[in-house]
Parts: C-alpha cells; structure tokens; sequence
C-alpha cells in the first residue's frame, strides 16, 4: 500500500515534470515581432482593412510561424497621408523594437517610408501595397523590398490592346496625383511608341464631384475615353457621362473598372462591356493557385469581400515574401540581416496570380492580366481575363536608356499628344 | 477700408493704449531711473512668480531626453511641443481674445510650406533654394501676413461666424494648395526639408531637435506669458469680456483683435516651421480639415484658461494617437481617442487644466476642512 502510494507519487511527480518542460519548452519559443502598417482610417480605410486581412492569411499560410519562431504583427495605422505612415512605422519601429516592417498602403506613403527607412539601416521594410514608380526608381534605399509591381507596371500590355481593337485615338481622364500619373505612363509607353494618340488629358483633383466641364472637353473624334479614377470618382463620371449623352467606348485603370463601378445601376450599364483595364491580378484568373488563394479567403474571413481585393492580394505577397525568407535563414537576423536580405532578394516564388520576384532595384517583375468587361451568365458583370503579359520590369519593357530618356510619368510625360 | 483709414485705425489703437502705460516718453535722468527701476521691478516680479512646480517641470523638461528613447524624444516630445506651439496660438487667441479661429493650422501649414518653397526641397524645378535661415525668416514673415490678413477679414464676426469663417479660409487654402502646381506643387506637396546643420549640431537628430523645438515653445510660451500681462494684453481681455465698453474707454476694438490675430499668426508659423522640419515633408493634407480640427481639440483639451494647457492638451494628443492602438485592435482604437476627448470635455469644460484646478481645490479644501476639526 505505502509503496503504491509512494510510486504514485513519484510517478505524479515525473509527470508533473515532463509537462513542466513541455510547458517550458513551449514557453521559451521565441516570438518575433513583425511590423505591419497599413491605412485603418481616413478614405482608405476599407482597403486598409483588406490588407491586414492580405498578410493576416500568409501567415495563417505559414501556421502562424517563421524561421522556428512565433510570428507576432504589431499593427500600426495611417490615414493615407505620409506624415502619419512615417509617425506610425516609426513608432513600431522605435517604440515596439520590430526588426522587419511591412506597409504602407499607397503610393506618396511609400515614397516617405523609404525615406525614413535610410535611417534605419539595421530594420528591413517591405512595401505592402503602394505602387508609385520613384519609391524604388529614384534613389531607392537599400533595406526597402517590394515584392509586387507598381502603379506603370500594372498597364503595360493596355496600349496594344486597346490599339487591336482600334482605338487609335484617346481622350485621358485621369485623378491628379503621383498614382494616376504612373498609370498613364504605364498605357502610353507602348501605346503611342506603336502609334496611338491622347488627343488631350484632363486632369482632375481627388474627389472631384462635377465633370460636367471635364465631359464638354471631350472631342467628337476620340476613339475611346481612357479613364483613370478610382472608387466614388469613377461612379459620378460615368454618371455625368452618361447623362450628357456620351457614347464612347472606355479603357480603365487598375483600380477604374472594380466592383463598386461594375455594381454600378445607370443605363450606361449595358455600355461597360467589353470596357478593357489592366492590373496585376483579376478576379477571374482561371489557375489553381488563384482559386485555392480565393477560396481561402473566403474560409478565413467570414466578413470579407466576395473575393479579395487587390490591396489584400499585394500584402499577401509582400508578407510571404517576408515570412519565406525568414524560413530559408531558420530566423536569424542577426550581422546586419544580411543573410536574411540575401533570401529577400533571391525570392522567387509562384504566388496566386503568378510569379514574385524581384529585380536589383529591389522592386518586383510580374505579370499583368489585361482584363475586359463581361457579362456572366446570371446577368452580373465580371472582368473577364483576355490577355496576360509575364515578366514586365519597372522599365515598363523598354530598355534602361529609353525609360530614362522618358523619365518618371508626370501631368505631362510622355506627352503623346503629336 | 481704405489703406489710410487703416494706418489712421492703427495710429488711434496705439494713442489709446498708451494711458495704460506709466508715461516714458520724456528722456530726462529721472525718467531713466524710472526705466531701469522698472526692469529691475519686472525682473523681481518675474523671479518672485517662478514657484517651485516652474523649476520642477523645467528641470524634467532638460533632463528628458537624457532619460527618454529617441522614440519618445522625437515622436513624442517634440511632436507635442511643435503641435503645443500651434495650439498655444488658438489659447492666446481664444482664451484671451474670445476669437476660436480654426485656420491656426492653416497659417502653420503655410509657414511649412514658404519654407520648402523658398529653401531647398526634392522639387527642384518649384524651391529656390535659398539659405534655410533666409527661407524661415521670409515664411515666418509671409505666414504672420496671412494669419494678419485672416484676422482682417474675420474679426468683424462673432462667435460661431468665426469659427465659420477661418474655416472657410483653411479650406480654400487646402484646395489652393492642392490644385495649384506652380507654386504649391498640388497634391504631392514637397519632400526632403531637413532641419539645419548648425555649429556642428545636425538638428535632424531628435536630441538637438528636441531641443530646438523646446526653444521654440517656451519662447512662445513666455511670449504670450508676457503679452496678456502688458497692456496690450489687458486690453484684449476687456475687449474679450466686453467690446463695447472698451470701445466707448477708448480703445480700437479692431486693431487690437488684428494685432492678436498677427501674434497667434507668427506664434503658430514658428510651430508650422518646427512641424515641417519634423516630419520633413508638406503637403495639402498636412493643413487639411482634419489637421485643423487636431488643433482645435488639442486646445480645448488641455484647456483654454492657461498657456500651459495647450502643450499639456499636445502630450495627451499625441500619447493617444501612438498608443490607443495597443489598447484596442484594429480599426477600433480610434474611438478609444474620441472617447477620452469627449470624457474630458464632458466632465470639464476647461479641459485637463480645469480638472487640475478642480482636484487642487478640493483638496485644499478638505486639507483647511481638516485642520478645521483638529
């Protein structure tokens, strides 16, 4: 009896033992913070949203863990403006001791990011969303990575096919702003080198709510309007279009033709078929890595969009990136991160819409999907992929000394008017 | 008005305030005695009135960030003294002249940007790159002339009118600056205004920065310190609590709501030129709506009675807006922000300076109460 009892004891106290290492064990597992940033006020806020969802489900990816660590997201928030970006990854940087940094979430804020990150040498950045072309063209700092394409990149391929079905004329409509600008020049760089022509462009504030004037300046000859405006900007053009009694055919921007236009109730409905756009993911891509890529979002975020955005597509990526690499290095940062950016750079994996990679620049080479209007059998309207142009680097395919001699696209380069 | 009803205007505002002054016009010995009598006054009255809590918050405002990471340094620290500056020209001129102009930020954001236009900045085709302490005199300068002609335009109004007005004001001027390409350079407004390298101290880094901004806001504070105190001070508070009667006393209504106009206006264009070497940049969202309205709840927050609740009113702004997303997740953090301002602001009109004074008095309160019964 009292042996018994003194080997229950004994064994209790093993056991007691074995599950205080386990517990140990599990509780010296180290955790590493990762700074995420991305806009969960102001305009952008719904994006914003989207994007953490984006990076949230790479890490779910990875089972919540990376190098052999537990991956924690310090979230940090911005209202779309570059002072408030800069403050917020400053303070994950600085405040909470993040060695890695991804976001922010559009283009002027990733142009002061960068800024601010050649003043944090030892912290890697990794862009999560923004896409204008001087982030990494124009004096680009060593420790930023972005792994998806910019803003340029994202219409290259547009300008052909818009000359195939033979609009060889075109009026631009287009928000006045770094964005935009990249979008144009990303059309016009094959579109007039093969002979197109913008007959005028019109470039309109942010928000603007009348285009009546815009809609008057619009010539009787164009072949087709290219019609660069985001969100509640592209609904109220269409709308004055319409009601001013405008028949032309339209090319959109990455962000024109999205779901909030194709929702859209007026009598010009009807007219936004076949309306060609172009970006660096589609809804309806028809591979097996986009499906199970939709599919898991939709599983995971019960209160998402129909189908995930672009913004959570690109922090999706940019995340992978980021978590993959800390694999292939087991988690060590350490000398600078040096073994950890050399992983960065080799990256070169097949994400759902194609692959990521990145260029010496530190900027990614994809693919964009050139994509049309189209009506689905059940009368709703989709984006139909009808084209798909691989391999397209930040010199929007020409050669070094020909996007130099272009420069960066502005309110007036390329010109392309003559 | 006419240019010369003008100059007249102004010419009558100073004879009338000079019967509230000792006279010291005429030159003899006497009179010198006076003056330095005077200082030497001053000077006693001044160091009579630094207590010991002065001394205490100098001291931990000197030592700060010997004690402090950069983060709470530069992000933190010279954050709110820079946004405080701003603010404390709403408290001068809403807490002393009666007047709640939203376009505070607006002069500030103009300041920030004459600075980038005149210095140097990444737009090289706009900036004219002049010598950076050429550039902050001359948009210090531009600013005080702006917030001046606000002031002109706005003073003729009351109350909400006011506040109507200035708002109007700011957000023409957002607009300006956000479609106009030639100079404002719209949207993407200008990068790279780095704050200067001198004697061999690189203000960019947040120590020195620091303390550039600290200088900057206790020169303000002591300004306005001195101001309410002169007689032109004392005025603006007789016009404040009742303009007719000052006007039938004598003085220019106008000309002095102007002049305190002009003194928030240089006071919030020196805190526009430490907020745009802050964040090295400008550009039209940084005097947006939204940058108008922060520096409203900073003010009112902090409390309006005093100077001091303007920085105090900052620390806790920019407390919250780095740190109510660790509390709660996500998108939600900001209504933790609201709920701390409209808490404050519910419980106490006068903001976190009324709630001081409050607790103090209570306390000695209860304290005499005490000893009463012993």
């Amino acid at each position: 009896m009292n042996v018994t009892k003194r080997r229950v004891w004994v064994r209790s106290m093993l056991g007691a033992a074995a599950a205080v290492a386990v517990m140990g064990s599990a509780w010296s597992q180290e955790t590493m913070k990762i700074g995420l940033l991305a806009t969960l006020e102001g305009p952008f806020a719904a994006p914003g949203q989207d994007s953490m969802r984006g990076a949230d489900l790479a890490l779910k990816d990875h089972k919540g863990m990376a190098g052999g660590k537990k991956i924690e997201f310090i979230k940090v928030s911005s209202d779309a403006t570059p002072d408030k970006a800069v403050a917020a990854t400053r303070k994950a940087v600085e405040q909470d001791k993040v060695p890695i940094m991804i976001g922010p979430l559009s283009g002027d804020e990733g142009i002061a990011v960068k800024n601010y990150a050649k003043t944090q040498p030892g912290v890697t950045f990794v862009n999560g969303s923004s896409g204008a072309q001087a982030t990494t063209l124009s004096d680009p700092a060593p420790n930023f990575y972005r792994f998806n394409t910019e803003g340029a990149q994202w219409m290259v391929g547009l300008g052909e096919h818009a000359l195939q079905k033979g609009y060889k004329k075109v009026f631009l409509v287009a928000e006045d702003y770094g964005f935009p600008y990249s979008q144009v020049q990303g059309f016009m760089a094959s579109y007039c080198a093969k002979g197109g022509k913008v007959v005028d462009k019109a470039w309109v504030p942010l928000g603007t709510k009348d285009y009546s004037s815009v809609v008057a300046k619009i010539p009787k000859d164009v072949d087709a309007v290219l019609v660069v405006l985001g969100g509640s900007d592209a609904v109220n053009f269409l709308n004055q279009y319409e009601q001013a009694g405008g028949n032309k055919p339209m090319i959109g921007g990455s962000i024109t033709v999205d779901q909030t236009v194709l929702n859209y109730k007026g009598k010009r409905r009807e007219s936004l078929l076949g309306t060609a756009s172009a970006g660096p993911m589609a809804d309806s891509i028809d591979t097996p890595e986009w499906k199970k890529f939709v599919a898991d979002y939709k599983a995971t975020f019960k209160d998402g969009f129909p189908s995930p955005s672009l913004f959570a597509y690109l922090y999706y990526i940019n995340t992978k990136a980021v978590l993959d690499a800390l694999d292939a290095v087991k988690g060590n940062l350490g000398d600078g991160q040096k073994a950890f950016r050399d992983a960065l750079q080799k990256t070169n994996f097949n994400g759902p819409a194609g692959p990521v990679k990145i260029d010496s620049n530190r900027n990614g080479v994809g693919t964009t999907y050139i994509t049309e209007v189209t009506k689905a059998p059940d009368g709703s309207f989709y984006n139909k992929v009808v084209k798909t142009v691989p391999n397209i680097s930040q010199t929007l395919g020409l050669s070094k000394a020909e996007f130099d001699k272009m420069g960066l696209g502005s309110r007036d380069v390329p010109d392309c008017r003559k | 008005m006419s240019a010369a009803q003008w100059r007249r205007a102004m010419n009558s505002a100073a004879t009338a305030t000079v019967p509230s002054a000792p006279p010291l016009r005429a030159v003899d010995p006497a009179a010198a005695q006076e003056h330095g009598d005077r200082t030497a006054r001053a000077w006693a009255t001044m160091t009579r009135e630094i207590r010991p809590h002065h001394v205490v918050v100098l001291v931990f405002l000197l030592v700060y960030p010997a004690v402090a990471s950069p983060f709470f340094t530069y992000q933190i620290g010279a954050q709110a003294l820079g946004l405080g500056l701003i603010a404390l020209s709403l408290t001068f001129l809403g807490g002393y002249g009666g007047m709640v102009s939203l376009a505070q930020a607006t002069v500030a954001g103009i300041a920030g940007y004459m600075v980038a236009i005149f210095g140097t900045s990444s737009a090289v085709a706009i900036s004219l790159g002049w010598p950076w302490w050429l550039a902050v005199i001359v948009a210090v300068a531009i600013a005080t002339l702006f917030a001046t002609a606000v002031g002109w335009l706005s003073v003729r109004t009351e109350g909400i009118y006011t506040i109507m007005i200035t708002l109007a004001i700011g957000v023409a001027t957002f607009y300006l600056a956000q479609q106009n390409y030639t100079v404002f350079n719209g949207f993407q407004g200008f990068n790279q205004q780095f704050a200067p390298t001198l004697l061999g101290i690189d203000f960019r880094q947040p120590v020195p920065f620091y303390f550039m901004a600290l200088a900057c806001a206790l020169l303000g504070y002591g300004l306005v310190l001195l101001l309410v105190r002169a007689p032109f001070g004392i005025a603006l508070q007789g016009i404040r609590d009742n303009p007719r009667r000052m006007e039938a006393l004598g003085f220019h209504v106008t000309a002095h709501r102007v002049a305190a106009y002009a003194v928030a206006g240089l006071i919030a264009a020196v805190g526009g030129v430490v907020m745009v070497w802050y964040n090295n940049r400008i550009s039209p969202g940084t005097m947006g709506t939204g940058a108008m309205i922060n520096i409203l709840v900073i003010a009112v927050l902090g409390g309006m009675k005093h100077p001091v609740g303007a920085f105090v009113g900052a620390i806790v702004f920019v407390l919250l807006q780095n740190f109510a997303i660790d509390l709660v997740d996500r998108e939600r953090f900001n209504l933790v922000i609201g709920g701390v301002f409209l808490a404050i602001v519910l419980f106490s009109p006068d903001g976190l300076l009324g709630i001081w004074a409050n607790l103090r008095s209570r306390l000695q309160r209860s304290h005499s109460n005490a000893r009463r019964h012993t």
